[in-house]
């Protein structure tokens, strides 16, 4: 039994933890996505900007693609933190991906709020 | 005491390791993982494109109509499918189900079955 006393800022649960709050939010988003797409018959820019400028599944929409860029966060950086060894290659990697997520966050925001 | 010191890091030859049917499925979950998150430009481009003016929205079934990009998307939409189902088989063994070794290995096949199946199932309603 390993018996020790565990310290520090808790970061590692506190991703695992939201590695799978967001995994469920994104498996339930998909469901929804998928019955709102036949539910929609014939795909056209009407039908299809009609869909995402309805409030319930624009904020579904946001909530998914936030989730899904903190997933990508913690996924990839774990890959990262597996493979790249050398420490300032990593940080440089880390530092750009969390950049190109939240740009990609600004981005989404704003392709949803403009409908 | 410092002969029970065990030698770390372990460094591990892949080339030596035949990887069980679970952990294959695992990796599988890594790569397909990576490969999302490199195409999520391409998607959100896309994403951007069908939800602008009528124009773009022609732009965009212009492209996503394109054959090449068609299998691009059929690729993502596997590693989709297939993130999706072994995600969840994860979900399932943190809640401490199916973690003997018949029980994985049944899920992992399960896995493999589930996202083939979707995936062909999307695949041929999206064509």
């Amino acid at each position: 039994m390993v018996n020790r006393i565990v310290v520090g800022a808790h970061y590692g649960i506190k991703d695992w933890l939201a590695q799978r709050i967001t995994g469920v939010v994104m498996a339930a988003y998909s469901l929804y996505f998928l019955g709102a797409l036949l539910g929609l018959g014939e795909v056209n820019y009407d039908s299809w900007h009609a869909l995402f400028a309805s409030g319930i599944t624009r904020v579904f929409t946001l909530i998914f693609f936030l989730s899904l860029f903190y997933h990508a966060w913690v996924g990839v950086r774990d890959i990262f933190m597996d493979y790249i060894k050398p420490t300032g290659l990593r940080l440089a990697l880390h530092a750009l991906v969390i950049l190109a997520l939240i740009g990609y966050a600004a981005w989404v925001a704003q392709v949803l709020w403009r409908l | 005491m410092s002969e029970m010191r065990k030698k770390r890091p372990k460094y591990l030859n892949l080339f030596q390791i035949k990887l069980p049917l679970p952990g294959v499925v695992s990796f599988m979950h890594r790569v397909s993982g990576a490969g999302l998150f490199i195409l999520l430009p391409l998607i959100l481009w896309l994403f951007t494109a069908s939800l602008g003016t009528p124009a773009s929205f022609l732009d965009f079934k212009a492209v996503a109509g394109n054959l090449l990009v068609k299998l691009f998307l059929l690729a993502a939409l596997a590693g989709y499918c297939y993130h999706f189902c072994a995600g969840i088989r994860f979900l399932f063994m943190d809640m401490n189900m199916g973690v003997d070794l018949p029980a994985a290995r049944r899920s992992s096949v399960m896995v493999i079955a589930g996202a083939a199946i979707l995936t062909l199932a999307i695949g041929v309603k999206l064509w």
